[in-house]
């Protein structure tokens, strides 16, 4: 109940700080990939930010048999590049470049009752629900 | 560049990351957006409880950001839907078979120096950066 209690702590803080951030506004997002526009770096800075408070988690997970909760650390250890990691990423890619949207900020934003993120995140469900009926092999 | 908002991207950022930490040390596992997710799609007993939850935080996170008197940002699209509806199935479909996004790969991944992430990372954002470039310059007005 208490890992629970944390996911919920931890999404919250993850939401606020897509809000702080405005990183779910898919339009400053789409400032900061748009080189030959109005160039906007924020996007930049809001990664160095994340990257680096992330680091002293998994520099404890490195160190640990297991989490403050007692669990098994369930961290990916494959190091192989696939063709399906490149696709995938490819695929992704061109989704967000096309409307500015990622999981998270879609999911932050859903609050907000526009239609389009709504139309996005079932699109999104539905692109996942695919993958899980025809995954490509 | 009057738009860059540098100061509120660093603290918003340093709050998701944050909160990857949190999670990792907490309860073990990667913050990974799609990856909880997609893990809704394949009930298991439980795990759809914590996934719930935290997709659910997700979404009531920028009201508590509103109602602390922050500032939480207008969203604006200028996209029809189906090209909202495209993206949608890219990204869904895209985030599973290559295993994260932004938050599994870009935040999580590269904090933990995982090759997998660096190179998904630097594809991500290249192809996004040139679809960006073809709608705005190429396909747009």
């Amino acid at each position: 109940m208490m890992s629970v209690a944390v996911s919920l702590i931890v999404g919250m803080l993850m939401g606020a700080g897509l809000a702080v951030s405005q990183m779910m506004d898919p339009s400053k997002v789409l400032d900061f990939l748009d080189f030959a526009g109005n160039w906007d770096p924020t996007l930049a800075t809001v990664m160095a930010g994340a990257i680096l408070a992330a680091f002293p988690g998994f520099a404890f997970a490195r160190k640990r048999q297991a989490s403050l909760f007692g669990n098994r650390f369930q961290i990916p250890s494959r190091r192989d590049i696939d063709r399906d990691l490149i696709a995938g990423a490819a695929m992704f890619g061109i989704g967000w470049g096309l409307v500015g949207f990622c999981p998270g900020p879609a999911l932050a934003a859903i609050g907000l009752g526009l239609w389009q993120v709504h139309a996005f995140v079932a699109a999104m469900m539905a692109g996942m629900l695919l993958y899980r009926l025809f995954p490509l092999k | 560049m009057e738009n860059f908002t540098p100061v509120t991207g660093f603290v918003g950022g340093l709050m998701i990351g944050g909160a990857a930490t949190l999670f990792v040390a907490l309860n073990g596992r990667v913050a990974g957006i799609s990856g909880i997710l997609g893990g809704l799609l394949e009930p298991r007993s439980g795990e759809w409880l914590w996934r719930g939850a935290f997709v659910l935080g997700i979404v009531v996170g920028p009201w508590l950001v509103a109602l602390a008197g922050g500032h939480v940002p207008d969203v604006r699209f200028d996209d029809s839907w189906p090209v909202i509806v495209i993206a949608g199935l890219l990204v869904g479909y895209g985030t599973r078979l290559g295993n994260g996004c932004t938050s599994g790969h870009g935040v999580c991944g590269l904090s933990r120096g995982s090759p997998r992430s660096v190179v998904a990372t630097a594809v991500f954002f290249s192809v996004a950066v040139a679809t960006t470039y073809l709608m705005r310059h190429v396909a747009g007005s």
